[in-house]
């Protein structure tokens, strides 16, 4: 079956020609027919387009002159990527018409390499929530139990990706959003340092947090990916010059002798006992191959949620400015003059979570409270930052749970803080700007996937991944698949 | 029993800062709800932070200079293409200024 192969071995055969870029997507879109009705991964299928470019793709690998690793690759992005000419929504109400005149520069790139894109992907609106249930057109499901949620906000990225509805896909990470759906999931969702990754055409939720990455079926695969979605953009100044190096390359070598801090401040109370279970066998799992795992302190972890919950909304609140009913998306006419027509038009577009953070950003960011929210929460910042600093000068990586908990069920949190607190252990990543990867690390008795996060210093994702893919290949959580053929109940 | 973080005449205001128009019943939910996320983020008081320089990019950037030479942009007709109310060459919006 094309769909359960991964991008190297799917690769390897149009090499040999056993099978075709048209055979590949053929195969994807009509898994994503018969079984996305149940899992609600895909906003929008794009069969025609990927069609006709998987023929392209077809005739490079007759020519012998395939592009790159991903040519001819079916693939899937995350709805807040540009996507030029086809719908991208965010999730939203607000932009459910949009249709991009410009590609994402991570879109650009997977073109130039000959990927083919499938579709655009489920989400929290505009990236803002833990369980795709924020999703302004309907919820995503978890496709290791259909009662339960995937993760947020990338969640149809995440489930997509493991229920091989395509090769791999992209999502947004601001603060936790790849790695916890790739948890919840049982998925590899990697989120790459801060500058790694341009941004430009990523519709924007906190522009000094959000970063784009992969989820994949294998660690291997989510470095290909990267290899070709990295590096400086001058349309993104915030992406940064560093040299790409060969991922898929870096895999090797092994981790003997590499240095693994614990930070005891992620395994915290309320932790699920299954999740804290699985994490301390698989650091054994790393010991056994030669890594020296030490314990780490991150002192400041505790309070990285609630720096959070300052600077993410106060700059999502400026950010969504721009949805004010004249240049795109949703107008809601009527009203007296332009200002009753914003208001009218945003209390329409918007949904409740994406009101609830436009206005605690509002609040934080307005005169008299600035100091004591914002500047705060930015001081705050440093703190957690010089954490991982001192961390990462007696350790190379650093090995976590990526949520206290498994998949919940549809509706289960109906409080905001709640559902906030799923993300206390990915947060304070996003804070520091650095790469983090979930990894599948085991189930619970009832059948949940769990994931370990793996931690590295800014732009040091070979040795993220070098880690993860150790592991990977030492267990085979990540060869077991969820069951979505079987009848619905 | 604690002061509330937030009054509704607050929500009020901030609605109208951030152009929001909410229902009389969104405003009390939203009052709660903020009052409940505004105590959580007070743990950060419990923080000494004097002295302690504020973060606002993870990544170290001063500010990054290009060029000023001009370069092809997307097509005006493309960027009226998504447009509520275009009209010609403009976005087209309800009156600003009283009569």
């Amino acid at each position: 079956m094309l769909t359960r192969l991964t991008i190297e071995d799917l690769a390897a055969r149009f090499r040999r020609g056993e099978a075709t870029p048209s055979q590949a997507a053929a195969a994807y879109l009509e898994r994503i027919e018969a079984l996305d009705g149940r899992v609600n991964a895909f906003l929008t299928v794009t069969r025609q387009a990927a069609l006709g470019q998987a023929a392209e793709a077809d005739a490079r690998f007759t020519a012998g002159r395939p592009l790159s690793p991903l040519d001819g690759i079916p693939i899937a992005l995350k709805d807040l990527l540009c996507t030029r000419g086809i719908r991208t929504t965010c999730g939203s109400r607000i932009l459910e018409t949009f249709v991009p005149p410009y590609d994402a520069t991570v879109m650009a790139r997977l073109r130039a390499a000959g990927a083919v894109l499938l579709g655009k992907l489920n989400m929290d609106e505009f990236a803002m929530g833990s369980s795709t249930e924020h999703s302004a057109f309907f919820p995503t499901r978890n496709p290791w139990d259909l009662d339960r949620v995937p993760g947020g906000s990338s969640g149809g990225s995440a489930a997509a990706a493991a229920a091989d509805l395509a090769a791999a896909t992209l999502g947004s990470d601001t603060g936790g959003s790849i790695r916890q759906p790739a948890a919840f999931c049982g998925t590899v969702g990697l989120k790459p340092t801060y500058g790694r990754v341009s941004r430009y055409g990523l519709i924007a939720f906190a522009s000094s947090l959000d970063q784009i990455g992969p989820f994949a079926k294998t660690v291997a695969d989510a470095a290909l990916v990267l290899g070709v979605i990295a590096g400086a953009d001058p349309r993104d100044s915030t992406s940064v010059d560093v040299p790409v190096p060969d991922y898929r390359a870096a895999l090797e070598g092994g981790i003997a002798g590499l240095r693994v801090g614990i930070p005891a401040e992620y395994f915290i109370d309320g932790i699920d006992p299954e999740v804290e279970a699985a994490v301390k066998a698989a650091i054994e799992v790393l010991r056994g191959l030669g890594a020296r795992p030490e314990a780490v302190s991150l002192p400041h972890t505790r309070y990285g949620l609630a720096a959070y919950y300052v600077i993410a909304p106060a700059e999502a609140s400026s950010n969504l400015a721009r949805y004010d009913g004249v240049k795109y998306g949703l107008r809601v006419p009527g009203g007296r003059d332009l200002i009753e027509m914003y208001g009218r038009t945003r209390a329409a577009g918007f949904g409740t979570e994406v009101k609830r953070r436009v206005m605690l950003g509002t609040y934080a960011l307005s005169a008299g409270y600035y100091d004591a929210y914002y500047g705060k929460a930015q001081r705050v910042r440093t703190l957690v930052r010089r954490d991982f600093q001192e961390a990462f000068e007696r350790v190379d990586v650093l090995a976590a749970p990526t949520t206290p908990g498994v998949a919940f069920t549809l509706g289960e949190k109906t409080d905001p803080l709640q559902m906030y607190l799923n993300d206390i252990l990915t947060i304070p990543v996003n804070l520091a700007g650095l790469p983090g990867v979930s990894v599948p690390a085991g189930f619970t008795t009832s059948g949940l996937p769990i994931g370990l996060q793996l931690i590295g210093r800014a732009f040091d994702e070979s040795t993220v991944l070098r880690a993860a893919h150790a592991y990977e290949r030492a267990t085979d959580w990540h060869l077991r698949k969820p069951t979505l053929e079987a009848p619905p109940r | 029993m604690t002061q509330p973080k937030i009054s509704l005449s607050q929500v009020e205001h901030v609605a109208r800062l951030a152009r929001l128009e909410l229902s009389e019943a969104d405003k009390e939910r939203m009052r709660r709800e903020l009052d409940g996320i505004l105590s959580y983020i007070d743990t950060l008081r419990a923080l000494q932070t004097d002295g302690v320089e504020p973060t606002s990019h993870a990544v170290p950037l001063t500010n990054v200079m290009r060029e000023d030479e001009p370069r092809p942009s997307v097509p005006q007709t493309d960027m009226l293409a998504n447009a509520p109310d275009p009209s010609g060459e403009f976005f087209r919006v309800p009156r600003i200024i009283e009569e």
